[in-house]
């Protein structure tokens, strides 16, 4: 069984694009769209990754960021986050509240594996 | 007061114009004629009985001689040279160069204003880059439909014998988002080509907005009686109104006009202020509306005998101008923050509170204003809800044979261009130095 991976992302068929080469990759796949309970999915599926977006309906993947890196049993969970915009600011505050990888979109698909790989060794 | 120094250039030509010898002028109007020759070239400034007297000798009227249109011209003169870091230092004061060089002066003038309404559209369309919430919004969307096709094509592309499953899938995924990218594309380009237009001439919905009313003298006949159906001919007649937004604030206006000329019918409106005076209080009392109602009501009113024409402002609770009716002899700011001395500031920090003051703006003392301000919440209370609150200010201009030996309250216009000394609530220097 490959590492366990969560993907908090709205866009349906970004969800699915990704999955896909996560699977194919190896990953065991989980995928969750929403901002309000993105939290206690976290906690509840205890995966060894998640790869967040920013822009999430309900809640910012920032304040969600924030709530990991504030509980004990995620304070140090390997977090890759998605943004559609590139600004030196976003990539800062995304540092300073603790994401441990940042990526704008458009990406392709090998940066995204190679960025898994090197979060959680295989 | 101090009277703006051109004064003393245009009682010359006038008299000039005349064929009229200094030492006859002075004569007439019982002064010396070197004291007139040192007004003439602006060297002594002329107070108001002097200068009726001299008006009255050339058969002008004393506005022609005193300070109009070049007051607002000589500011501005001050403004574009202190707005330039680089400027030499020169001898002349703005009003000996406008004295001297009247059609360069109002050059100059222009040019300014210009390069202030240039500079607030680069900062308006720069703002809009960084806090317009629909192009942001718009942008996500391209971005994110993007890379749902670059990752759905990379696997299209670089999965060795995909299923035909997949495959299938991720080819309907791919033309679903190639539809969707065509459509945000082309919402987006078609709301970049409206905003370029919406720029045009004027600077914003708010310039729109008050050059509309300008045109109208702010009243509208076809609407009073609570005509409401008249407001949307009207709009689409008006050729100022050239941006959505400033279409939209034109119909708020009118709505609102239609509501007021309902509440506070025409004729019994003009019979009250001819019979009790220019007092929104009393309004307010006869016809049963909120102070701020009555004033803006007064704002609105044709020119009828017996009725002053009143200026009035408001501001929302950050202080900036929302609405301005401009009345002669109270300028207000066109760009940045006015006077914090207005009674209309006060009125914000005291809501609900009914504030009256007899009040004068020092660069152009001629004329005196009862002002009256009201700071009411500008929308309906709700519990659990802070109320925000806007403030209005009504002037009324006074009449001289009104005046009261009391010295009314100076204030100025904006501190930039403000001469007043020793004031508590100066922000920043002023450009106006003192003459001599």
């Amino acid at each position: 069984m490959g590492k366990h991976v969560l993907v908090i992302e709205d866009e349906p068929n970004i969800i699915e694009a990704i999955s896909f080469i996560l699977s194919r990759d190896g990953w065991t796949v989980d995928t969750h769209s929403n901002g309000h309970d993105a939290v206690d999915v976290v906690r509840a599926k205890a995966p060894d990754l998640i790869i967040l977006d920013v822009m999430l309906p309900g809640k910012s993947g920032y304040d969600i960021l924030t709530e990991l890196r504030s509980g004990p049993e995620t304070a140090d969970l390997p977090v890759l986050m998605l943004t559609a915009r590139g600004q030196t600011k976003d990539r800062d505050l995304a540092e300073k509240i603790g994401a441990s990888r940042f990526m704008t979109k458009p990406f392709s698909n090998a940066e995204v594996l190679e960025a898994l790989r090197e979060l959680v060794p295989q | 007061m101090p009277q703006g120094q051109l004064t003393g250039t245009r009682i010359r030509e006038r008299r000039i114009m005349q064929g009229m010898r200094q030492a006859e002028l002075a004569q007439k109007a019982g002064i010396s004629a070197s004291y007139l020759n040192l007004i003439e070239h602006n060297r002594r400034r002329i107070g108001g009985k002097l200068l009726l007297s001299l008006a009255e000798v050339l058969g002008v009227e004393p506005s022609a001689l005193s300070e109009g249109a070049e007051a607002a011209m000589i500011a501005t003169l001050g403004e574009a040279r202190a707005a330039d870091p680089n400027a030499a230092p020169v001898e002349e004061t703005p009003e000996a160069f406008a004295g001297r060089y009247p059609g360069w002066a109002e050059l100059l003038a222009r040019r300014h204003r210009r390069v202030n309404e240039l500079e607030r559209t680069v900062e308006t369309l720069t703002d809009r880059l960084t806090h317009d919430p629909y192009l942001a919004a718009a942008l996500h969307e391209v971005l994110s439909t993007v890379t749902a096709i670059r990752s759905t094509a990379g696997i299209l592309a670089d999965t060795p014998e995909l299923e035909p499953e997949w495959r299938d899938r991720f080819h309907r995924n791919v033309n679903e988002d190639a539809a969707r990218l065509a459509e945000s594309a082309q919402a987006l380009v078609s709301y970049l080509d409206e905003g370029a237009e919406e720029q045009g001439n004027l600077a914003s919905p708010q310039d729109e907005l008050e050059a509309f009313l300008k045109e109208a003298d702010y009243h509208f006949a076809d609407l009073e009686g609570g005509k409401g159906g008249a407001v949307e001919g009207i709009l689409s007649k008006a050729q100022v109104l050239q941006s959505a937004a400033g279409k939209a604030s034109a119909r708020l206006y009118l709505d609102r006009y239609v509501g007021d000329s309902k509440d506070m019918p025409l004729e019994p409106v003009v019979d009250t202020l001819r019979a009790m005076g220019p007092d929104p209080a009393a309004l307010a009392q006869e016809f049963n509306v909120s102070l701020s109602r009555a004033m803006r009501r007064m704002a609105e009113l044709p020119s009828v005998d017996g009725v002053p024409k009143v200026g009035m402002v408001s501001c929302d609770a950050s202080g900036t101008l929302i609405f301005r009716k401009p009345v002669e002899g109270f300028a207000l700011p066109r760009f940045g923050a006015a006077c914090p001395k207005w009674p209309l500031f006060q009125a914000l920090s005291r809501p609900m509170v009914p504030i009256r003051q007899t009040l004068r703006q020092d660069a152009r003392g001629e004329v005196q204003f009862t002002a009256y301000a009201i700071s009411e919440p500008a929308s309906a209370p709700s519990f659990g809800q802070e109320p925000l609150f806007n403030a209005h200010m009504l002037l009324v201009p006074i009449e001289h044979t009104d005046r009261s030996a009391t010295p009314p309250q100076d204030l100025g216009v904006s501190c930039r261009i403000c001469p007043l000394k020793a004031c508590e609530g100066r922000r920043e220097p002023s450009i106006l130095t003192e003459g001599f």
